[in-house]
């Protein structure tokens, strides 16, 4: 099924050379819609290999605990409780999944070693023939804890005397090649604030939010006769989960084999390497096909949310508009350990200070610990949330003002050519042009300077617009 | 008692990749003797349609009918290695990619159609139904089936390809923040309409416009779901979601959708939605990646318009209805 439908709007961007496309531009139906719909699409969760095991995870029921000692002996004795996994049986147990390019230091255990950071750590996996005993088994795991103090806001996190969240870092931030935070420097926002008609300043907060897959996070490791592991998995980046998995087993890369690519929803969630590396071992210590996947439970409180951000914005604003100096502070709450937290806050860093042309630009963007679930990827990660801040932020601005919120934008937003606050310089910006036609749909009036705007002619705007 | 009427507006940009760790993805396309290319990936397709857009990408360049198309994915022992679907990097990394092996494979197919008809393969062309053909004298053709056979058995030719992208590494300078993290950048302006009832505190968005600026619309309806799915996305986040309700105490988490609440079918708006192309240099036909991007109007511009509506500016989201009826009472004076 192939047709083609009209809803590209050429007004805008006429310029562009037409291109004529056989395929490109038309509706072809989604490959999958047929399965999905019918409920043929097979997952990884439709295999039962025989003699298949089942994992169940025992989880730190402290935000912040030394482990002074674990008993399995009730759960060992739980009829069909194979064999129960700790720190121990995993070759490389403290990790972290960035390092494939770069990142460290390593600083999250597989199964906890020592001490517990985050509510529903990971401390003993249970390996049992059903699903059922693998839970009895899980919940009959005795943790004795020295509990201690646990920090749970960023600021508090960061401030004198606060409790080490990760001792890895040695401090409650991650060090970004010596400094505290992901700066950006830009211009000189002191002057700006000097020199503006108006000065603004106001906090934005979030809180943590679940990717909501209808998909939960798992895998089967299917030992093969070969001696490799064949992985079914539903991980979003198949070598990312194959190369950490092997780095934490200490086998070579090809030993092991990935096999996925139908994911019933990710947003992020998949990029961590949640269970691969659990099922692997596993599957190596009793030579059977392992299942380990998450409950509905874990996938809400457990796996990474959407980490939680505080942002503070100080913009230097002139009578007629012009935004001409913002400084940023902005918070990441990364919860107990890195994963893809300081990846996230640097992109935060390069987004700022939103779509607009500010000739000044501060930023600290500090990816902070504490004793919460480790927060990661999701949809947007360094962005979503920031937008909320600065979109926010304008909409103040111009009711500050007493002015048009589509005028403010279109009078800071950023052209072709202009040189952004992380030192690149913009092309192929359509900013403008996206406000004038959202103006247009909702029938909001915009005088005639304004409609004649171009991403592509900052004269224009230069000349009519201030 | 009232319901409360009020507009809001975001307006927002959105990279396509990020790369400060070196981004490649590769693709690798043969043809079997039935006419049908094998586009071997390791790539993921979440449920966004990756797998489309991609087979789309190499009909084009081969100039051949979708219909000849095959996409084998995700395979670490027989697909080339993808970094991964994040960073709404799939379509602009994975596409590029099999438009470069596509295009390898189509140079090959004319130089085995040339042998076959006994023509220069610079005066070929396909039709984008199946056949190779003369130009200026489409009577002289042969249809991709019968060249694969005839490339197998008579011409001893495979008809393959190779194709990579990759943006380099690139590090940021740590005193300025100079960088280079992203391909291109995608644009969107969001205009909410909402209800508020100042009894209740329940927000109910009515209209959701989305302008959209992305590249190009490889497959328009798909663009049409990407928009609209995000937007509801955005929507939950705004109104709806988080793990922790209380944060940043970990109290009352929920640990099942009876708990964790989204908007059903009857809390979503009219969405009314216009695309806007301006192609990028860089990518596959002048695609950007709109993946992620389309959650994130939708929340400021929801906090925009229930400020417009009732006057209560929330900076903290998600915007329940006990933050609205907070906020309402401390505009009226009352402090509890």
């Amino acid at each position: 099924m192939r047709y083609k439908t009209n809803p590209i709007d050429r007004t805008y961007f006429a310029d562009e050379p037409a291109e004529d496309f056989n395929v490109i531009g038309s509706v072809v139906q989604r490959s999958d819609a047929l399965g999905h719909v019918t409920g043929r699409t097979t997952f990884f969760e439709d295999l039962s290999p025989p003699d298949l095991l089942h994992v169940k995870m025992h989880r730190s029921t402290r935000h912040h605990a030394r482990i002074l000692g674990v008993d399995l002996t009730d759960a060992l004795a739980v009829p069909g409780v194979v064999r129960i996994l700790t720190h121990a049986d995993i070759p490389n147990n403290v990790f972290t999944p960035l390092k494939l390019i770069g990142v460290q230091p390593d600083d999250e255990p597989v199964l906890a070693e020592g001490k517990v950071r985050y509510l529903g750590e990971p401390i003993c996996a249970v390996v049992a023939e059903t699903e059922a005993a693998a839970y009895e088994g899980a919940a009959r795991v005795r943790v004795d804890y020295e509990e201690l103090p646990a920090v749970l806001d960023v600021e508090e996190a960061l401030a004198e005397g606060a409790p080490i969240v990760n001792e890895y870092h040695g401090n409650n931030y991650f060090t970004y090649e010596g400094h505290h935070c992901r700066r950006i420097r830009f211009g000189d926002v002191e002057s700006a604030f000097a020199a503006a008609d108006h000065v603004f300043e106001w906090r934005y907060q979030s809180a943590p939010i679940e990717h909501a897959p209808t998909e939960t996070t798992g895998c089967i490791v299917v030992p093969q006769p070969d001696g490799r592991l064949r992985i079914h998995s539903d991980t979003q980046a198949c070598f990312f989960t194959l190369d950490n998995t092997a780095l934490i087993l200490g086998t070579p890369f090809n030993k092991l084999r990935i096999v996925g690519g139908t994911v019933g929803g990710g947003f992020g969630g998949k990029v961590d390497i949640a269970v691969e590396p659990v099922a692997c071992v596993a599957a190596m210590l009793t030579r059977q096909p392992v299942k380990y996947v998450y409950s509905r439970y874990e996938e809400m409180q457990v796996s990474s949310p959407r980490a939680a951000e505080r942002i503070y914005i100080k913009d230097a604003v002139m009578a007629d508009g012009r935004i001409t100096g913002r400084k940023i502070t902005l918070y990441v709450d990364a919860g107990a350990y890195s994963r893809h937290s300081p990846y996230g806050t640097t992109k935060a860093a390069a987004h700022l200070p939103g779509p607009y042309s500010i000739p000044n630009v501060w930023a600290d963007c500090h990816c902070v610990f504490t004793n919460r679930t480790p927060s990661s990827a999701m949809r947007g990660f360094g962005v979503t949330i920031g937008d909320f801040a600065l979109e926010s932020q304008m909409d103040r601005i111009a009711r500050e003002l007493s002015m048009d919120p589509l005028r403010l934008r279109l009078i800071n937003a950023y052209r072709d050519g202009d040189m952004k606050a992380h030192r690149k310089v913009a092309e192929g910006t359509a900013l403008v042009e996206v406000i004038q036609k959202a103006a247009e749909m909702v029938g909001h009036e915009l005088p005639a300077e304004y409609r004649q705007m171009s991403s592509m002619d900052r004269a224009s705007m230069d000349r009519e617009g201030r | 008692m009232a319901k409360l009427r009020g507009r809001g507006y975001a307006s927002v940009n959105y990279p396509t990749g990020m790369n400060l760790g070196g981004d490649p993805s590769q693709a690798l396309i043969h043809a079997t003797t039935t006419g049908t290319f094998v586009v071997s990936l390791s790539s993921v397709d979440l449920g966004q349609g990756l797998k489309t857009v991609v087979a789309q990408c190499a009909a084009e360049t081969l100039g051949l009918p979708m219909e000849n198309i095959l996409v084998d994915t995700a395979d670490t022992d027989t697909g080339p290695h993808c970094m991964g679907t994040f960073a709404s990097r799939g379509t602009h990394r994975v596409g590029n990619a099999v438009i470069m092996a596509a295009a390898e494979a189509r140079e090959v197919m004319l130089a085995v159609a040339a042998e076959e008809l006994e023509v220069d393969a610079g005066d070929l062309e396909t039709d984008g139904t199946g056949y190779i053909q003369v130009k200026g004298a489409e009577e002289k053709r042969v249809h991709i089936t019968d060249l694969a056979l005839a490339a197998h058995f008579t011409h001893g030719r495979t008809i393959s390809g190779r194709g990579i992208f990759l943006k380099e590494k690139n590090d940021p300078v740590p005193e300025t923040g100079e960088m280079d993290p992203d391909s291109c950048q995608a644009h969107a302006c969001t205009v909410a309409v909402v209800e508020v009832d100042d009894e209740t505190g329940v927000v109910e968005v009515l209209e959701m416009h989305n302008a959209y600026e992305i590249g190009r619309a490889l497959n328009p309806a798909m663009v049409a779901q990407q928009v609209e799915g995000g937007a509801w996305m955005g929507m939950s986040h705004a109104l709806f979601e988080s793990t922790e309700p209380y944060y940043p105490t970990r109290d009352h988490g929920p640990g099942d959708f009876n708990e964790y609440l989204m908007p059903g079918p009857a809390d979503i708006p009219m969405y009314h939605n216009a695309i806007l192309e301006r192609p990028a240099g860089n990518g596959p036909f002048g695609a950007k990646g709109i993946g992620e991007m389309t959650a994130n109007a939708p929340i400021p511009a929801i906090a925009n318009a229930i400020f417009d509506a009732c006057g209560v500016r929330l900076d903290t989201m998600p915007f329940t209805p006990e933050r609205v009826l907070r906020g309402l009472d401390e505009l009226r004076g009352n402090h509890h």
